[in-house]
């Protein structure tokens, strides 16, 4: 009885939970495929450009590196509101799901470049070596040696940026973006229904629960450092 | 051939300019085993790796079948290193492909097309004794087999030269045998020039015809393998001949020791035996011919390298110093290397 009173599921509007969940999965989907391209390119940039004997290349590491540090460190809710002009630009609108997207990916993409970056650096010197002995050009080499070499450490470096991105995600649904962050902001916590509160958030955690699972999953799957 | 003309290399380091290769004049015949043997640090991987123009040198040049390799584009480089096979002491294969697909990774690399790839690395993997293990990871690969996928992977575009870096150091004897007859059965087969470096005269004699002795940066001593062993000049070339001609050289000389302080009197002798030498009745002839010496033998063994046998014999002789001085002439009339280790007192 007493539960009842404090959790009344008769009050959800379960297709209105059901839109925002999607809303959450998808655009927590889209800018994990943005995140991980645009951090692919990042990381490489970062690993290829950092011991160059050249004074240019240099430079571009020290642009790239800044503009990272820069991105990773703005809060995340200020981020949205700096990236106002910038949003309307490219999505011509400033709510809404897709008004978060870019807001998303510019806030993972540095964040997951850095663990690029980190993930082509483990990769055993020697490896490489053996590679340029061989004949292997640059390119060669990014794309048959540093890339599958730190797939493993690349994918769970993905997991974690991805779980990172759906808190974000409900946190830009807090100021308009849609999802369960906005559902449990705007129908919940401002209209005093803990339940509502309590389904998105156990909705959260599932999502995140699924998403670490299938990281796991992949890594196991696509490590072949262990027997 | 491969040759190096007046080769040296400095590093410019924090702590100042490293001389790691100084003045160094090589040349090594093709369709040869050439090892080079060296303390850590004597700039042996230096030194290597400028055959295949992953370091150039500071002054001097490397020339392999009249190409300056310190002289080409990367372009060409690239191309003259499809030629080049190496190996590594820590094989350097790649985790995230089998043993067949690292083997075709080289291939892959000079724009070899998949059905010659396949077919290439499947006779490469009978070769080095892999059959049935082309899928498998190498993770899931001994020591040994994954060095042989490195030898595979080092002979996929038929190289003229197989370059060796400590490639048996990260393996037990056993298996550094089986890889070092696996090297020497390709030399066979394939006639390819092998430079090897190590620092472990085992390997030198094993499979080496020729060797140089690096030490700081210098090559202090050079030739025939059989040669150097015989007769060592430099005192770490012969450091390195006597511990590998007697491993158990330090047990022997507290064995020794104990004879000494036991047996004050007489004389301690080494004999090296060279070739068929060994096969002579030279000690028992020594006794013939001095009958009053008497003999002690401590300790003795025999060694085969590729060109003929090497024997040490540690003895203790004792009798009137006449006849003493007399038997160490007679050793070393019939040419048996003989070193007075004792004397009397
Ligand atoms: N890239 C480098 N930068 C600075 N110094 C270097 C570099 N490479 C080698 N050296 C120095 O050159 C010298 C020779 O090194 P090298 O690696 O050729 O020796 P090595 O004979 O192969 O030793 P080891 O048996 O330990 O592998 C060493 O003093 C080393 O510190
Ligand atoms: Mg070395």
């Amino acid at each position: 009885m007493s539960s009842s009173s404090f959790f009344n599921f008769s009050s959800v509007d379960w297709a209105e939970m059901g839109s925002a969940t999607w809303e959450t999965i998808w655009v927590t989907l889209i800018s994990v495929i943005f995140t991980a391209v645009i951090g692919c390119l990042i990381g490489l940039l970062l690993f290829e450009t950092k011991d160059s004997k050249s004074i240019g290349v240099r430079g571009i590491n020290w642009i790239v590196s800044l503009f990272v540090n820069v991105f990773r460190s703005i809060p995340y809710i200020i981020l949205i509101v700096v990236l106002i002009p910038f949003t309307n630009s490219i999505v011509h609108t400033i709510v809404g799901p897709v008004a978060a997207l870019p807001s998303l990916i510019l806030s993972a993409a540095p964040f997951f470049g850095r663990i690029v970056e980190m993930s082509f650096r483990e990769i055993d010197q020697g490896i490489l070596e053996a590679a340029e002995a061989m004949g292997a050009n640059r390119w060669t080499v990014i794309f048959k040696v540093l890339l599958p070499e730190s797939l493993p450490a690349l994918v769970s470096g993905l997991t974690v940026t991805a779980i990172s991105l759906v808190g974000y995600t409900a946190m830009a649904g807090a100021i308009g973006a849609g999802g369960l962050g906005a559902l449990a902001y705007n129908n919940g916590f401002l209209q005093y229904n803990g339940t509502i509160i309590f389904v998105a958030t156990v909705l959260i955690v599932l999502f995140v629960f699924f998403l670490q699972w299938v990281g796991d999953w992949l890594v196991k799957k696509i490590d072949k450092r262990v027997v | 051939m491969i040759e190096f003309k007046d080769v040296s290399k400095t590093f410019e380091t924090k702590e100042g300019t490293v001389h790691a290769i100084k003045d160094v004049n090589l040349k090594i015949e093709n369709g040869k085993i050439y090892g080079i043997i060296g303390y850590s640090g004597a700039g042996k991987t230096t030194l290597i790796r400028m055959l295949n123009g992953l370091e150039k040198p500071t002054t001097g040049s490397v020339d392999i079948n009249g190409v300056e390799i310190n002289r080409l584009d990367a372009k060409n480089l690239r191309v003259q290193r499809h030629k080049i096979g190496m190996i590594f002491q820590h094989f350097n294969l790649l985790w995230s492909r089998t043993v067949i697909e690292n083997i075709m990774f080289p291939l892959e690399i000079a724009g070899v097309d998949r059905t010659q790839r396949q077919k290439k690395a499947q006779e490469l993997i009978e070769l080095v004794g892999l059959s049935g293990k082309e899928d498998m990871y190498p993770a899931s690969l001994s020591g040994g087999q994954k060095q042989r996928v490195g030898v595979a992977r080092a002979l996929a575009n038929d190289p003229e030269i197989l370059l060796s870096d400590e490639a048996t150091s990260a393996l037990d004897p056993e298996t550094t045998d089986e890889v070092l007859d696996l090297l020497l059965d390709i030399k066979k087969r394939l006639n390819i020039t092998i430079v090897l470096i190590t620092h472990e005269m085992h390997v030198i004699r094993k499979i080496c015809d020729n060797v140089a002795v690096l030490d700081g940066g210098k090559i202090i001593e050079e030739g025939e393998v059989l040669n150097v062993f015989k007769n060592p000049q430099q005192p770490l070339t012969k450091r390195f001949v006597s511990a590998e001609a007697d491993p158990s050289r330090q047990e022997t000389e507290v064995v020794l020791d104990e004879l000494v302080t036991k047996y004050p009197d007489g004389r301690i002798i080494r004999l090296t035996f060279h070739g068929d030498q060994a096969k002579l009745p030279i000690v028992s002839e020594m006794v013939h011919e001095f009958p009053e010496v008497s003999l002690n033998i401590i300790a003795g063994n025999i060694k085969q390298t590729r060109e003929g046998s090497i024997g040490t014999l540690y003895l203790q002789i004792t009798g009137p110093t006449e006849q003493l001085d007399g038997s160490v002439e007679f050793l070393k009339n019939l040419r048996v290397e003989t070193e007075v280790i004792k004397d009397e007192q």
